[in-house]
């Protein structure tokens, strides 16, 4: 530790800050209030990172006080220590110090929720046994005396010891001074008693490790003795004798396994415990209560669930549509500008064309993904989310997964890059593997603007009865996103993956209402990946296709337009003629000629085929890419774009969008796989290159197949 | 009787559990255990999953992994 001088701090408490010196453990269970009360403490002072070797997130912030500053790290969400899930496990070496490149903690500060104290208390009683410094954070107050209950923090204190209480509100920050006054003292606390929950297993544990010496700490023997950590039970067995152990264990656990008989005795105690702290007062049903369990039984929660799908698919095009505007507008007022400044030269067509026309198509998008995720934020927030997997449970059992998966697929719609990092509550590995793989056919938000481009262009604008025919259309293709999701996973639960069948115990939160801080922290961040994404892959790509299309440059003697052309007044038609020849001959125009044989049989023409290639990186290039070969310039003016294509012929004269092959196209784009973030995203959580490698080929090859199919049959209708 | 034959509405007090499932063992680990009373919140249309709630929570499980509780119903069956 680095020596200090002494500060002295004005009076006025203007915070200056302090070297962080050690770590307190944020440790409780899931949906206690935990990710917003580390928000509190550490405001914007946070990063975030992956704990080494494993696919949990590692949240670590500074805490700051009045006389000094903690680090504290924020560990995920778990109901028990001796638990096998990847988090529990990290929860636990984080504590015991096991994890290489995180401090071992030197306090704990253990969040229980106080209209859950049952559980919370469970936990708290096993991380009683690690002796380690402990402070208790007793939040959601304001809910608990919504429902009636209050808790004697006083009698609460006692019963457990004498560990501090702190109640507090996370969402009007009663309390948190008085938390983080006792913070300042944590690591002076002394360790606190041996939990009273199940004194013949404390005392048991205490005698061996006393017997046992130096090599062991109390909590090697904990493990040896519930056999959660097979290498000290092992050791233990080695140690003291096989027949000993068996013996010990015996005695303690009987012939069941540990974790009921722990369950059993601890809980047995926190039962008494909360008769004598908690008060429950007889609720007189109101009648936003009562309306809210009539929403939760089956048929009314199912018809709601659809009512909010629409709600969302609504918004996400009507309230993004003027933001849209606006940013489009501005980058085509841009490009224009730096063209009127430099002429007409590579340098201004490379700014223009390339990166303003290249990434300002992307960040167009930032308006509809950000109302996506505000919507699916929001929803995980009230725990409306966790309550979809309940009612959806049977229909993901038709295709062999669980209720579970319903989340990370409703994620897709938005993003399958955070939806298959969503996929880690999913305990079974081959549901997990089989939902990651159907994640990426939800029609995510990247595919709109190819859909809305062509809808538009080709689809007309008519009413089917009192529903609008290209709603329709769109609705159709995201039901093709869907059925192609749900049928992979069936096929692979039912081949590849086929596996017992799953478990499914949720605890299922209560309904809360948003907490509008962490909700824009959350906005915030999905906003910030999504524009790094915009910055990075996608403007290399831009770039890159750019060059490709710019240069060679096409020399005039090489020119030979058609006299249409030269006898035209019209100088957007000579314009653009010159363009589309500089094209055809450009690099990217013989790369495209190259491989127009492989999508000839789907309709396309090369440029079709080389907008597409380009947009396999990421599929929202593929506008501003089509945009570039059909020469509109850099406006990328849809509506301009779309008579072009709608006009679009063939050498020999026929034309090349006819409806087959848009039909085609467009379920290319519902089911091809189109996204390097996605492939990086699987191969990560999956940790091996050869679920990435399937799903390419799997799903490109029925995309493909899908677009031949329909484009043929069509072609002779 | 066990879990799975409550409907809707009744409360019950876990009697003897088979602990032998892992599921069930999960579930134990949520505060599910012998000599709590327990109440069947919901159930999933077809059947399955059932919404159990107990001491302010609800936990979500399958019908297979109710029948390894044994129970005592407290209240009767709504007539309705």
């Amino acid at each position: 530790m680095t020596e200090k001088t002494e500060v002295k701090i004005p009076l006025s408490g203007i915070g200056i800050r302090h070297k962080a010196r050690a770590s307190i453990a944020l440790i409780g269970n899931p949906n206690a209030g935990k990710s917003t009360l580390f928000n509190r403490l550490t405001g914007l002072r946070q990063t975030t990172g992956n704990f080494p070797g494993v696919t949990v997130e590692k949240h670590q912030g500074t805490v700051e006080l009045t006389r000094s500053a903690f680090n504290l790290i924020d560990l995920p969400g778990i109901y028990s220590l001796d638990g096998t899930s990847t988090d529990e496990r990290i929860a636990v070496d984080v504590t015991l110090g096991r994890v290489p490149g995180t401090e071992r903690p030197s306090g704990l500060l253990v969040v229980i929720d106080a209209t859950h104290i049952y559980q919370g208390l469970y936990l708290l009683e096993q991380l009683l046994e690690l002796q380690l410094p402990t402070m208790i954070a007793l939040t959601m107050i304001d809910a608990a005396k919504a429902n009636g209950i209050s808790i004697d923090t006083d009698a609460l204190q006692t019963a457990l010891g004498g560990i501090p209480v702190y109640p507090v509100s996370s969402i009007s920050g009663h309390g948190l001074d008085e938390l983080k006054e006792g913070l300042e003292h944590i690591t002076a606390i002394n360790s606190p008693a041996i939990p009273a929950s199940w004194p013949e297993f404390s005392e048991t544990a205490q005698q061996l490790t006393q017997q046992l010496g130096e090599a062991w700490q109390r909590i090697d023997v904990i493990q040896a003795l519930l056999q959660t950590h097979p290498d000290y039970a092992g050791k233990l067995s080695r140690q003291l004798g096989t027949d000993t152990v068996a013996n010990l264990r015996k005695n303690l656990f009987g012939d069941e396994p540990p974790a009921a008989v722990e369950a059993r005795h601890r809980y047995q105690w926190v039962k008494g415990v909360i008769a004598d702290v908690q008060v429950q007062a007889p609720l007189y049903s109101k009648i936003s209560a009562r309306l809210i369990r009539w929403t939760n039984r089956p048929w009314p929660a199912t018809l709601l669930f659809f009512a909010v799908l629409l709600l969302v698919f609504q918004a996400v095009f009507t309230w993004a549509t003027p933001m849209m505007d606006v940013i489009d507008g501005a980058s085509s007022a841009l490009g224009r500008m730096i063209i009127a400044q430099l002429g007409e030269n590579a340098v201004s067509s490379f700014l223009a064309d390339g990166v303003i026309a290249g990434v300002g198509s992307v960040i167009i998008f930032l308006p509809q993904i950000l109302i996506l995720f505000l919507f699916i934020i929001i929803l995980e927030d009230t725990g409306y989310l966790a309550r979809t997997s309940f009612l959806m449970d049977r229909v993901m059992r038709t295709v062999g997964l669980s209720g579970q998966s319903v989340i990370p697929m409703l994620s897709s719609f938005a993003c399958a890059v955070p939806s298959i990092m969503a996929t880690r509550v999913i305990p079974d590995r081959r549901d997990r593997i089989a939902t990651i793989l159907a994640a990426p056919f939800m029609t995510c938000s990247a595919r709109l603007p190819i859909y809305a481009l062509l809808i538009a262009a080709f689809v007309p604008n008519q009413s089917v009865g009192w529903l609008n025919l290209q709603g329709l259309v769109l609705f159709g293709l995201y039901l093709l996103g869907i059925l192609g999701g749900l049928g992979t996973a069936m096929l692979l639960k039912s081949s590849a993956l086929k596996g017992p069948k799953p478990h499914f115990m949720v605890a299922l939160p209560e309904f809360r209402t948003p907490n509008l801080q962490t909700v824009a922290i959350k906005l915030f961040d999905r906003g910030r990946i999504f524009l790094k994404r915009a910055g990075t892959v996608i403007f290399f790509v831009a770039i890159l296709v750019w060059t490709l299309a710019y240069f060679p440059r096409m020399d005039s003697a090489d020119y030979h337009p058609d006299p249409v052309v030269t006898e035209s007044v019209d100088q957007t038609i000579t314009d653009n003629a010159r363009a589309a020849a500089q094209m055809e001959q450009s690099w990217l125009g013989r790369i495209g000629r190259t491989i127009e044989p492989v999508f000839k049989p789907l309709g396309w023409d090369w440029r079709v085929s080389s907008a597409v290639v380009a947009g396999f990186p990421a599929r929202e290039v593929v506008v501003a890419v089509m945009g570039t070969i059909y020469a509109v310039g850099s406006d990328a003016d849809d509506q301009k774009l779309s008579e072009k294509l709608r006009s679009a012929k063939w050498p020999d004269g026929r034309l090349i969008f006819t409806l087959p092959m848009v039909l085609g196209l467009l379920v290319f784009y519902a089911w091809c796989l189109q996204c390097a973030a996605t492939l990086a995203t699987i191969r990560r959580e999956t940790n091996s290159w050869r679920w990435p490698i399937f799903a390419w080929f799997y799903m490109t090859g029925i995309g493909y197949t899908g677009a031949l199919v329909i484009y043929q049959l069509g072609s002779l209708l | 009787m066990t879990l799975a034959d409550l409907a809707p509405g009744d409360t019950a007090k876990l009697e003897k559990i088979d602990t032998r499932d892992p599921g069930v063992i999960k579930l134990m680990i949520l505060g599910m255990v012998e000599d709590i009373t327990v109440r069947m919140e919901n159930i999933a249309i077809g059947g399955d999953p059932l919404e159990v709630g107990f001491f302010g929570s609800s936990v979500s499980l399958r019908k297979e992994q109710a029948r390894h509780f044994k129970v005592t119903r407290i209240t009767p069956t709504p007539s309705t």
